[in-house]
């Protein structure tokens, strides 16, 4: 690859990877404009003013407030308990060699590799077989398991780069097993973690086919976005709210970003 | 572990103490027997998943074998092939094949934009702009799923974007012209199989991106250049070397593309006709029509496409390039 350093791109490269990058960018930043727009009836463009009415609107919706409030502390929670579950396996994979090893990888990795709408029909007939009712806990369910992978991912990565040497010095300096997690193994994985958790939250924030079949009656901001989509009520507070989910998940991204960019590669190839 | 056998037996007091206490003695055995320690911290995550996951999906599976009573709609929990049967009718396997067909064209669409985009942040990118490339593809990949289906309504809808932007170009006849055609048309784009294809498209596209790039990272650049003193053209190069070495990555990325496209019911039911996908027959069979086997038997399908679509991807040598 270095002998290319000097060389430039042939145009038509270029312009094919400019265009296709284009492509994935305008039609998000198409939301902003039109979360200023004067139009409440249809989608039309150019917009026919601009106004930061409906800013005020979809403050003083409670409903909106309530999903939003539901999307975090489902987040939080399923990220919680992914960071537990994730890293335990992590450690377990990347420290040592057992059988069924590959059986646990693919385990992990399942629930993002098959197509949500499985996973999410397997966990509503499992309840209904169970006989359990639709609550925060069965939304909560569905997402640690699939935001699992995605801890998993990030340490494993980190794991794999830090050395087991240490921690012999560490056992060798008389430091006990907890002692050397606490000290030793933890500041070293601490980063790789918090990627791991902020890119957890954005997929938890972010999923809407598991959930719709964990929910029940209840909104998260997805599935009160999906409702909008399907049966609009008031257009341009959707437009507000894509905006802002557009805002709120770009931050961790961004900060995952930063945390991992020298070494881990691809901090989110897991999603 | 088994250090101590080369070791002279101590003679010298350890440097500290042990530090005693549950504590101290929970270390301990944990150093003495790494087995248990690792059986401990296996033992949340693989009941979590086993239970939880695979749990739902044996559970899933076994209702596939039982069959519905058609006149009093409950269902009837003893073992009979009757649901597959039931699969088998032609409108379901109509369903089958349109989403088959849509994940092939989608997965070559994708392969076809992502290349370029990959082969220069893999190639030609340096420094800062191998980071803008790299965060140009991962923002829009964790961008909101539902914001970027709400972008495109925006875009496709018949006062939208797009229709002004082939006004402004005097396009408008090649617009109407592709809508008047049968099968891809349709009253506008954000209702017909055009609009779902391109949406599936834009939304599974980083899916590929990064895993050709990571493939196209790993071919020496020296490969290149020997290629070219051997006389071959940049095409010929592309062709017979860079191509086949990037077919891993390729292969790679599709597994996302037509596995996503396989199980999705969310875009082709806003963006769309109103003939179903196999997700959307999925979603309805266990919603209004309340027929739990046969939309787990209609999961079963992409289970079994995806099991061998992997087989053959292993055989290629994909999973090396995830």
């Amino acid at each position: 690859m270095r002998s290319d350093r000097g060389q430039s791109a042939p145009l038509g490269l270029k312009i094919a990877a400019a265009s296709g990058l284009l492509f994935l960018h305008l039609p998000i930043l198409l939301i902003f404009v039109y979360a200023f727009t004067t139009e409440e009836k249809s989608f039309v463009w150019p917009p026919p003013g601009l106004t930061t009415q409906w800013f005020a609107v979809t403050w003083n919706r409670p409903d909106v407030w309530e999903a939003l409030s539901l999307s975090v502390r489902v987040a939080a929670i399923s990220t919680a308990i992914a960071l537990v579950l994730g890293t335990l396996c992590a450690a377990a994979v990347s420290r040592t060699k057992f059988f069924g090893r590959e059986t646990i990888s693919l385990l992990v990795i399942l629930p993002i590799a098959l197509p949500g709408i499985i996973t999410g029909i397997a966990l509503r007939s499992a309840f209904s077989l169970a006989d359990i009712p639709f609550s925060f806990w069965t939304i909560v369910l569905g997402h640690a398991t699939f935001c699992v992978v995605v801890v998993y991912n990030n340490a494993v990565a980190r794991f794999r780069r830090t050395s087991g040497s240490m921690i012999e010095a560490s056992m060798d300096l008389g430091a006990d097993g907890f002692q050397t997690f606490r000290h030793v193994v933890l500041p070293n994985i601490a980063t790789a973690l918090l990627a791991g958790g902020m890119l957890a939250f954005a997929l938890s924030f972010d999923e809407v086919i598991v959930t719709t079949f964990t929910a029940g009656q209840q909104q998260t901001v997805p599935i009160w976005m999906l409702e909008e989509l399907i049966r609009p009520r008031q257009r341009p507070v959707t437009n507000v709210v894509a905006m802002v989910v557009v805002l709120v998940t770009l931050l961790p991204i961004l900060f995952a970003y930063y945390l991992t960019r020298d070494g881990d590669q691809i901090a989110g190839s897991g999603k | 572990m088994s250090v101590d056998v080369t070791m002279p037996r101590a003679t010298a007091p350890a440097i500290l103490p042990g530090s005693g206490g549950m504590r101290g003695a929970l270390s301990d055995l944990f150093w003495r027997r790494p087995q248990l320690l690792l059986l401990l911290m296996l033992l949340p995550p693989v009941l979590w998943l086993g239970i939880v996951y695979i749990g739902s999906l044996f559970a899933l599976l076994a209702q596939s074998f039982f069959s519905i009573d058609e006149y009093s709609g409950l269902i009837n929990r003893q073992f009979t092939l009757k649901t597959y049967g039931d699969l088998l009718q032609a409108a379901n396997l109509d369903i089958i094949l349109r989403t088959v067909t849509m994940a092939a064209l989608v997965t070559l669409a994708s392969a076809v934009v992502a290349f370029p985009i990959a082969y220069y942040a893999a190639r030609y990118a340096r420094g800062r702009w191998k980071a803008l490339f790299y965060l140009g593809v991962m923002l829009p990949l964790w961008s909101s799923y539902l914001v970027k289906i709400y972008a495109w309504k925006l875009i496709l809808a018949k006062e939208g974007i797009l229709t002004w932007l082939f006004a402004k170009l005097h396009l408008l006849w090649l617009l109407d012209g592709w809508l008047s055609l049968p099968v891809v048309g349709g009253n506008s784009l954000s209702v017909s199989f055009t609009g779902t294809f391109i949406v599936f498209v834009y939304v599974w596209l980083p899916f590929m991106i990064l895993p050709v790039q990571a493939a196209l990272e790993r071919v020496p650049g020296n490969l290149v250049e020997a290629s070219s003193d051997l006389g071959a053209s940049p095409g010929q190069t592309f062709r017979n070397v860079l191509f086949p070495l990037a077919l891993p990555g390729i292969v790679a990325g599709s597994i996302f593309t037509f596995s996503l496209t396989l199980g999705d019911y969310i875009i082709p039911q806003i963006i769309g006709t109103s003939r179903l996908f196999i997700g959307q027959a999925v979603y309805s069979q266990q919603g209004t029509a309340g027929n739990i086997p046969l939309a787990a038997a209609f999961t079963v399908v992409p289970i079994v496409i995806m099991g061998f679509y992997l087989w053959g991807a292993k055989r290629m040598g994909a999973f090396d390039a995830l």
